[in-house]
């Protein structure tokens, strides 16, 4: 019987020990967010949102001193920061598109062997929206998905081929979903650690792209 | 004769929108960066078949009364914020050009049920490609090879040439009819100065229409502004309208 499945907090914690001192990082909407809470204190991350504005601070959780005039790109007002500088939404993405930004973590609805993503639609939705997410997918330095490992109906969400429309072909370097981490390689998708109760056959039984297993396999780290 | 762009009334400042124009419309998702008061001026005209292009089509004065509900724990969200999904469920709309239609979750806009009415046409693009369509047209380019949206639904139709082994999507330069923007300040030469994210699309479309018209706080006298400061210079905006201190309903003339 596998562990328990990583809540959304201990995945945003994981994804932050992606963080590099001085990175130049970009949320996404939801889980992605979360993840500015678990910067360690001895590293400096300077985060980007796409609406323009970069170097920000935490999200404000009082709304009396909330600015409608400091958001983020998930309309979430924020609290400015010494060093802040603000833009329009052309230079936003020059900054993106031009590979100024060292890593992106996004959603995702599914990721296939490839690294190809899937992230702008949704199931039984007619229409999708892109926002910034394919600039960033296409033209980040590296790209962090952060997801459940499987759908709500338990389908592996981590495939051979896209179901869902692609956002960007060949594009994820690093998984990290609620049961297990894994980097996409030249030479298919390498599992590195495990949530802990989990073991390797547990993981790839609920992933359909097959999974090689790193010879350093470790549990994720829970602090 | 002295040059003054200030013009006194909304209305006045919209009055020769016409039907099937394209109209730029600035702000991202929030109150703050929002053309509303502009946007209220175009809803009372009433004109029709309007192509819109921005980040979102909007929420609509419904699901802003959502919205005001579920984010009075964040963000205080203002009575008079008018979003360009007013326009969308008066019928004004014909097509979009947007990079953000559809809500997150089981919301949907009414830009999304527009879509699924088989009302508007949709045309999707990535915030970046947008912008950069915007920016060409200000600038006189008419058109620009970028890599992003490569092997998906956005490079349908579009020129691909290969650049230093990647492939690139020709773009096109897209010039409004008008472009509705919101900033902070302006003088009466249509110099612009904006606060913290409410640059966003405004700031990219001042200049990417024949007339820019902006939505301000305040007036000030020429040289109020340090020209060291000025985000927008005043060439790119051709009329400058100033929002009233209290808020107003949409559908009262002013």
């Amino acid at each position: 019987m596998p562990g328990e499945r990583l809540d959304e907090q201990t995945m945003a914690l994981r994804v932050a020990k992606e963080f590099q001192d001085g990175m130049v990082v970009n949320l996404g909407v939801g889980i992605p967010t979360l993840c500015s809470n678990f910067v360690p204190p001895e590293k400096e991350i300077i985060f980007q949102s796409e609406n323009g504005i970069l170097g920000f601070g935490p999200i404000v959780t009082d709304p009396d001193e909330a600015d409608e005039n400091l958001i983020n790109a998930g309309v979430q007002p924020v609290q400015p920061k010494p060093g802040m500088a603000v833009f329009d939404h052309a230079e936003s993405f020059v900054m993106i598109r031009g590979g100024h930004i060292d890593l992106a973590v996004l959603g995702a609805l599914e990721v296939s062997e490839r690294g190809d993503l899937a992230n702008y639609t949704l199931p039984g939705k007619q229409v999708g929206s892109f926002g910034g997410g394919q600039d960033l997918a296409f033209c980040a330095k590296r790209v962090v998905v952060v997801m459940t490992h499987t759908t709500r109906e338990g389908k592996p969400k981590i495939i051979k081929e896209l179901t869902s429309p692609t956002t960007a072909p060949a594009c994820v370097d690093f998984i990290v979903t609620d049961i297990a981490t894994i980097e996409v390689t030249d030479q298919g998708l390498l599992l590195k650690e495990t949530a802990p109760g989990w073991t390797a056959e547990d993981i790839q039984a609920l992933t359909e792209a097959q999974l090689r297993v790193a010879p350093d396999l470790k549990e994720i780290a829970l602090l | 004769m002295a040059v003054n762009k200030i013009v006194s009334r909304f209305d006045e400042a919209v009055a020769d929108i016409h039907d099937a124009a394209v109209l730029l419309i600035g702000g991202f998702g929030g109150p703050g960066e929002c053309p509303s008061y502009l946007i209220a001026a175009v809803a009372r005209k009433a004109v029709k078949n309007l192509t819109i292009v921005g980040n979102s089509g909007g929420w609509g004065p419904q699901l802003i009364d959502v919205l005001r509900t579920r984010m009075a724990v964040l963000l205080r969200i203002p009575p008079d914020w008018y979003d360009p999904g007013l326009l969308v469920e008066r019928d004004q709309v014909r097509k979009g050009i947007l990079s953000f239609p559809a809500a997150p979750a089981h919301i949907y806009t009414p830009f999304e049920k527009a879509v699924m009415d088989g009302k508007v046409e949709l045309e999707l693009i990535g915030q970046g490609s947008l912008s950069e369509r915007m920016r060409a047209a200000k600038g006189g380019i008419a058109a620009f090879y970028t890599p992003v949206g490569v092997g998906t639904i956005v490079e349908e139709g579009k020129e691909v040439r290969e650049f230093d082994g990647r492939k690139h999507l020709l773009e096109m330069a897209l010039k409004g009819d008008y472009s509705l923007v919101r900033a902070y300040k302006a003088d009466r030469y249509g110099n612009l100065v904006y606060r913290g994210s409410s640059r966003t699309f405004n700031a990219t479309m001042a200049g990417a229409s024949t007339v820019t018209i902006a939505e301000v706080d305040e007036v000030v006298e020429p040289g109020a502004l340090d020209p060291e400061h000025i985000v927008t210079p005043g060439v790119y905006v051709q009329r400058v309208v100033v929002r009233p201190r209290e808020p107003r309903p949409w559908d009262e003339p002013m």
